[in-house]
């Protein structure tokens, strides 16, 4: 066998890998979303001891490592028997929602507080203004620094790799790469490339993400409401 | 005409009884009671910094007072069982920076409290909307976002906004304050109009060529109390006041105001 025909029979394995990541992300985006916008509503438009909770919730799940997030959940979820792709979303779904729950308090920040006495004014209800007024400019407004977040939480999903039984991409190049190793010469040198292979997996779901987004926030685009002031040269 | 004779003027249907409001250790409004009558133009002047626009906040609880109560009609505004978004729909609030909603055209700007807060169905409220935007001269503009429009169109355009919703009164908060001094015009045109066509309003603005020829009354403020309150006519020639007086005259110097004698 030639090294290239070697190469491509351990990067196929990668493909069948990619939904197990992608359902990670996807359920994790989705739970990190929602927890995390509920969480900066919960910041800036609760009581107090609703705020401090919130807080405490962010300062958490921001301070630990995500791995050990990871294994938390899994000691905590094994003994009901917890689908292990459940237990990773879960874990990092409700990491990501402590950052992307300050990505969204900052965009309800940004939105002048002239908007909510206008809805106000109108008679509309607190819950009314928040839903029909400030979430709306706050969700364009937080596109932007939620790319980030989305960009970080991809690479994150690697981590699942540590949790026994979820052959996920980073996993699944471990189990080649054992073998791969023991093949002298030709496997050895092939480890390089087929790590850089890997990478540009990451790169591909990053970079296409990115790109949706980037088209989402032109879909989604007000006149004048961006950033003003271009400067030409 | 307006200036003088006060028999168009109905019954009271605003009651402002001694306000007072605090922000920290400055007493913003210290007792403040006015009566408003229906169809009557009400201008307030006076220094900034005297409690003008805050007065305006408590009247719709924007801002809550520290005492004192507000009727309209017969329901009183402050009380605490008075459902205030309710009280709110029936007074119209247009402030001194538009605050149109960034998001949505002129047309949702207009028609969006229709949906919301009065239920209209959707067809109906785009319809009011577009007749609104006419009044204001600004039919062409109903698909314009905010950041479209000149300061002028903006500020007419949240007059719109706050006629759809067929307000008992509308508050002015120094509505000229924020535009170029050629766009001031079409809007005071506006209020003119709404003012000659029978619209109660309070309105809190230095134009004093607008304040003498729309005004029914009158109001000056300083020190966050009202100092004297009176027709156009008593307060441009004959102030009782001798801050009055005064202020009037360094008004006139800053904006010109010929027609001063």
């Amino acid at each position: 066998m030639s090294a290239g025909e070697i190469l491509w029979q351990n990067v196929q394995p990668l493909f069948w890998a990619l939904p197990v990541t992608l359902t990670v992300l996807g359920l994790l985006l989705i739970i990190g979303l929602t927890l995390g916008t509920g969480l900066a509503f919960a910041q800036t438009y609760g009581r107090r001891p609703v705020r401090y909770l919130c807080v405490g919730y962010e300062q958490l799940f921001r301070g630990i490592p995500p791995l050990l997030v990871l294994l938390f959940y899994w000691g905590l979820l094994q003994p009901y028997d917890t689908p292990r792709i459940l237990v990773a979303a879960l874990a990092l779904g409700m990491r990501s929602a402590a950052y992307q729950s300050q990505i969204f308090r900052g965009a309800i920040q940004a939105v002048p507080p002239g908007q909510m006495m206008a809805a106000r004014s109108l008679g509309m209800s607190k819950v009314q203004a928040i839903r029909s007024i400030i979430l709306p400019q706050a969700f364009r407004l937080a596109i932007p620094p939620w790319t980030n977040e989305y960009s970080s939480v991809v690479k994150d999903t690697a981590f699942i790799c540590v949790i026994g039984g979820l052959i996920d991409l980073t996993r699944q190049a471990f189990m080649k790469l054992a073998p791969l190793s023991m093949r002298r010469p030709v496997g050895t040198q092939l480890i390089l490339p087929y790590l850089i292979i890997l990478g540009l997996f990451y790169l591909a779901l990053t970079y296409g993400g990115n790109g949706l987004l980037t088209l989402l926030e032109r879909r989604m685009r007000i006149p004048g409401f961006e950033m003003k002031g271009k400067v030409e040269r | 005409m307006p200036s003088g004779t006060e028999n168009h003027l109905g019954d009271t249907i605003l009651r402002v009884e001694d306000l007072h409001k605090r922000y920290g250790k400055d007493e913003v409004l210290k007792g403040v009671s006015l009566e408003l009558r229906r169809g009557e133009t009400k201008v307030v002047i006076g220094p900034s910094g005297t409690g003008k626009s805050t007065l305006l906040r408590c009247i719709n609880q924007l801002s809550v007072p520290d005492k004192g109560r507000v009727w309209l009609d017969d329901v009183e505004i402050t009380h605490a069982r008075t459902n205030i978004n309710h009280v709110r729909a029936q007074i119209g609030f247009v402030f001194q920076d538009f605050n149109l909603f960034n998001h949505l055209t002129a047309l949702q700007n207009v028609s969006l409290g229709l949906i919301r807060v009065k239920k209209m169905r959707r067809d109906a409220a785009l319809e009011r909307a577009r007749k609104e935007l006419a009044r204001v001269g600004l039919e062409a503009k109903a698909g314009a976002y905010p950041a479209e429009l000149s300061g002028g169109q903006k500020q007419r355009v949240s007059i719109a906004r706050a006629l759809a919703m067929d307000p008992k009164l509308i508050l002015f908060d120094e509505p000229t304050s924020a535009l170029d001094p050629e766009l001031i015009g079409e809007v005071l045109e506006v209020m003119t109009g709404l003012a000659r066509g029978g619209m109660t309003m309070i309105v809190v603005s230095h134009e004093m060529g607008f304040a003498r020829a729309v005004a029914d009354r009158i109001i000056f403020m300083e020190g966050g109390g009202i100092l004297e309150e009176g027709t156009p006519n008593e307060l441009f020639t004959c102030p009782r006041c001798e801050r009055t007086g005064q202020f009037l005259r360094k008004i006139s110097e800053l904006y010109g105001d010929t027609e001063q004698t």
